[in-house]
Parts: structure tokens; sequence; C-alpha cells
């Protein structure tokens, strides 16, 4: 096992990234490609740059959105599942509308939202929270049902109550899928709040950055957008890392998932 | 010491216990015994004739479809046929577990602990985690946890299965020792004619198919049993009975 990463865990995607940076930037200028169609890699990273108070007080909108989304929906979801694992007939009865969340596209939902939730903030942070919280339930649910029988009959044998089963065994237990479910939840949680923004399309009390990539579109400001573009990647990667660590910190020494390497 | 006296307190009565399970499978035919106080009974059958069923009714965890299982046993210990520890826990919270479900104070609970994996030959490991272990190391963790509270009655299903045969003649000498030891009783699964005619004072040879007890062994011998009575005539003279009487029980079953 090492905690280490690896040289080339690193360095064989960043001399991907830089060849495709280095092959783009070649073929704007060769093919003079004018800029408010494709911008080169330069001019994405001169916006970056120039408009760096501008982007950087919209990505922290975005992130304040996701991060609250991210945060309810784990709240909510864990919630829901222990509710979930208490009975099979409160499952039966409330799962299907789980589901119905989780199908139901956002963007046809959206605008009902801003309509009922009178404080636009709190109208994205639900938006997100619904397109977040389908994995943290359905994982954590799992989880806490796929206990080891065996273990179950020990703990049994030993008359253990519903409350020591539950913390010794059942949370414990449930853990790697949880944290599964958190990956998949911070990236959803991302693409949730940048949607709803869209949806919402103003720039009221701040503006995000997806409101800047439509305004940069209408103003055919391409350079910006891109800057805009690449700064939600990022935003979703070090979203991703994080919630990696976490879980390597959790189930380090222990679980399959985060052994060897 | 020699054979169980016939008045020894019971520690189990199985009265006409049968087993049907939900899906329809006749596991156990009605079968009645009983498990005096010092007792190390083996049932010995194929893999299918319902000895894991037996084992777990008698243990609580498994409700008999009809007659009644009774035992007297205050603390039990049981002992599965994989180790079943919690991967995410130490060697010493494993161990610990009975204890600390029984809610017992930390730091005598932790002495305990010591002693057990001391009894177990596994001194030094309490702070590693299940996985660090060997299979056998493993099995040795799982035999202290069961013993960690102390108990009367041992149940034991297929502990040492899955390990190779030097280690489970190793651990079997072991067991027979703790056996002597702290005045157990034992009720042991195993397939192993070898193990059940090194271990047990009395051996009951199961039929599949319904599953049922088909014929009874008693194992006189003297206590405690060393390596040398493995190459001993008297051992080759149990296998040989207990091999005859498997070969009926399924002769039986069949016709
Ligand atoms: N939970 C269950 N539901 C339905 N049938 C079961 C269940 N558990 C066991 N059986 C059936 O009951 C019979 C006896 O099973 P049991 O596990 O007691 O056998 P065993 O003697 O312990 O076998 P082995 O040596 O392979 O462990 C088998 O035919 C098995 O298929
Ligand atoms: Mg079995």
């Amino acid at each position: 096992m090492s905690n280490s990463v690896k040289v080339s865990d690193i360095a064989a995607p960043l001399a991907v990234g830089v060849a495709v940076l280095l092959l783009w930037q070649v073929l704007i200028t060769v093919l003079d490609v004018p800029v408010y169609l494709v911008p080169s890699p330069l001019r994405v990273a001169q916006a970056l740059v120039e408009d760096r108070e501008l982007l950087a007080a919209s990505l922290w909108v975005t992130l304040k959105v996701t991060l609250a989304a991210f945060a309810l929906a784990v709240l909510l979801g864990t919630a829901a599942a222990f509710l979930f694992v208490q009975s099979r007939w409160i499952e039966r009865a409330l799962f299907p509308y789980a589901v119905l969340l989780q199908v139901t596209p956002i963007v046809a939902i959206a605008p009902l939202i801003i309509i009922w939730v009178k404080d636009m903030q709190a109208a994205l942070v639900l938006c997100a929270t619904i397109v977040a919280i389908f994995p943290v339930i359905s994982n954590t649910t799992l989880g806490l049902r796929s206990v080891d029988p065996g273990l179950a009959d020990l703990f049994r044998l030993h008359h253990a109550t519903r409350w020591q089963t539950l913390v010794r065994l059942r949370i414990p237990g449930a853990l790697p899928y949880f944290f599964g479910g958190l990956r998949i939840a911070s990236g959803l949680a991302l693409i949730g709040a940048v949607v709803a923004e869209f949806v919402a399309g103003t720039g009221c009390n701040g503006a995000g950055l997806a409101y800047q990539i439509l305004i940069a579109g209408f103003q055919l400001n391409v350079p910006r957008l891109f800057a805009a573009l690449f700064l939600i990647a990022v935003a979703g990667v070090a979203l991703f890392l994080v919630m990696a660590g976490l879980s390597r910190l959790a189930l380090r020494g222990w679980h399959e998932s985060e052994l060897g390497g | 010491m020699t054979a169980v006296p016939a008045d020894a307190a019971p520690v189990i009565d199985v009265l006409a216990a049968g087993k049907a399970y939900p899906n329809g499978t006749h596991a156990l035919d009605p079968v009645t015994l009983t498990v005096r106080q010092r007792e190390f009974v083996t049932l010995l059958g194929p893999s299918g004739c319902g000895k894991s069923t037996l084992l777990k009714m008698m243990a609580g965890l498994l409700a008999p479809s009809c007659g009644s299982v009774r035992t007297a046993a205050v603390r039990s210990g049981f002992v599965f046929q994989d180790a079943t520890l919690m991967p995410w826990a130490t060697v010493r919270a494993n161990v610990r577990l009975p204890l600390d479900l029984a809610g017992h104070e930390r730091i005598a609970a932790d002495q305990r602990v010591d002693q057990a994996l001391d009894a177990v030959g596994l001194p030094g490991t309490a702070g590693q985690r299940p996985r660090e272990l060997s299979g056998g190391m493993r099995m040795r963790a799982s035999l202290a946890r069961a013993l960690v509270n102390e108990p009367e009655l041992m149940l034991m299903d297929e502990p040492f299965g899955a390990l190779d045969e030097i280690t489970r003649n190793r651990l079997d000498a072991d067991l027979i020792r703790l056996w002597e030891e702290r005045h157990l009783t034992v009720v042991f699964v195993t397939h192993s004619i070898y193990e059940a005619a090194f271990l047990s004072t009395r051996v009951l040879v199961m039929s599949a198919r319904p599953g049922r007890i088909a014929s009874e062994l008693v194992i006189d011998e003297p206590q405690p049993r060393s390596e040398s009575f493995r190459g001993s005539t008297r051992f080759a003279y149990h296998c040989r009975q207990l091999s005859a009487l498997l070969a009926d029980a399924e002769a039986a079953g069949a016709a």
C-alpha cells in the first residue's frame, strides 16, 4: 500500500493535456480561425487573467450554490436512507418518489421552483439539491442493507440492540457505498447549480459562471465564455479530488477500493 | 479424563427439532439429542446434510419448524466457517466486540482481549487489521473472540475447513487444549473424519436428504490427546469406524 501518488499518475494526464493544448494553439494559428469562433488557449488564458475579478466573483457564487446543495443533498439523502432501511414497507412506499425526483429533468421543473421560491439563491440551491440527492439516497440505502450475514448473526448472538447494530455494523459497512455516492453527488451538485443558473438567467444578487457564459455568448466574447467553462471544469475536478481524498482517509487500511496501487 | 458421565448436566437439549426453510427445502428431519457438560460433540456429515442448520438452531439463530431446542448455557461462543471479522476494525476491536456489546468497561475488557489473544497464540497482533493477517491467524482471532467472554459452550461450524492441513492440525491441537483448560462444552461441525476422530468425545454421523442423525460413535480415549494420538492404531481404528458409518448413512439415504 502506498500513500504517495505515483509520478506517472500525474505526468501521464498532464502530458496529454499539454499536447492537446499545443495542437489546439498550432491549429488555430495555422488555420487562422477567428477568435469569435474558437479562441486559442493563449487567448483563453488572457481572458482568465484580464477578467479575473469578475470570473472569481462568479466562481464563488456558483461554488456557494454547489456546496450548499451538496451539503443539503448529503444531509437529506442520508436521512432518507436511514428512514428507508427502518422497514421494507417505508422503502417500498417512498422509493418510487426518489426515483421520480431523479428522472424528472431539472430544466423542466426549475422554472416552477424559481417562481415558487421567492429567494433566488434558495431556489438555485433547491434545484441543485434535487439533481444531486439521488445517488446519496440509493448508495447509502444499499450500503446500510449490505450487511455481512455472518456478522449480523454474530451481533444477534450477543443480543446487540438495534442501535449497537446500526452504529457498529451497518454504518461502518455502508461507508464505501456512501463515499461512492458522494463522488457522484458532488459532480451532480455542480451541474445542477449551473443548469439552474442558466434557467434563472439573472444576475440579480451576484452572477454565477453560467450567467457569465450566457452574457459572453450574447456579446460574442468567446474567450471569456471559454474561460468560464474552464473554471467550471476545474471546480468539478477539484470537488471530485476532495471527495476521493475523504474516501481514502475513511477507508484506508481496510477497504479493497483504497488498498494497493 | 475419558468419557463424560451419563449423568453430567445437560447443556443443550434438542427435542424432535426439525427444519423446513420457507422456500420449501426440507433441511432436517426431527432430531433428538442431548449435549452434556464437558462433552466434545462433533456433527459429521456430507455437505448439505443440515449440520449448519442444526448448529444454528442450537445457537438460537434459527427457530426450529417443529420440536424444541433448549440451551442451559449462560454464555456461549460461536465460531463461523469463515473468520467473519469486521474489516474496518482492528483485531483488538474485533475480539472485544462481545464485551463491548455487553457493556463491559473498556480497560478491563482490553485486558481480557490480551489474555484471549495469548490463549489462541496471537500475541502482539491487537493493533492489526484482519486483512493484514493470514487465513490461519484470522481464524485464531475469530476463536479469541468466541473465547473472550469466557463461554461455557462453544458452537463451531467447520471453523478450520478452509485452512491447509498443517494449520488445521495445529489449530485442532490448540482447541483441544483450550477445551481441557477451560472446561468447555463444544459442539463442532466438520466433514473431516480425521478431525472428528482426533477431537471428539462423541461423534454424531449425519446423512443427507433429508438431513438426520444416522448413528453415533463414542470415542473413549484419554485426554489430552497429543499429536502422537494421530499416529496410533487406536486413531486409525476410529477413523475406519467413522468411515464405515458414513458409508452406511449414505447407503441408507440413497435407498
Ligand atoms: N436459508 C436457507 N434457505 C433455504 N434453504 C437453505 C437455507 N440454508 C440452508 N438451506 C438448505 O438446507 C440444507 C442444509 O443446509 P446446511 O447449510 O445446514 O448444510 P450443511 O450440512 O451445513 O452443509 P455444508 O457442509 O456444505 O456447510 C441444504 O440443502 C441447503 O440448501
Ligand atoms: Mg454448513
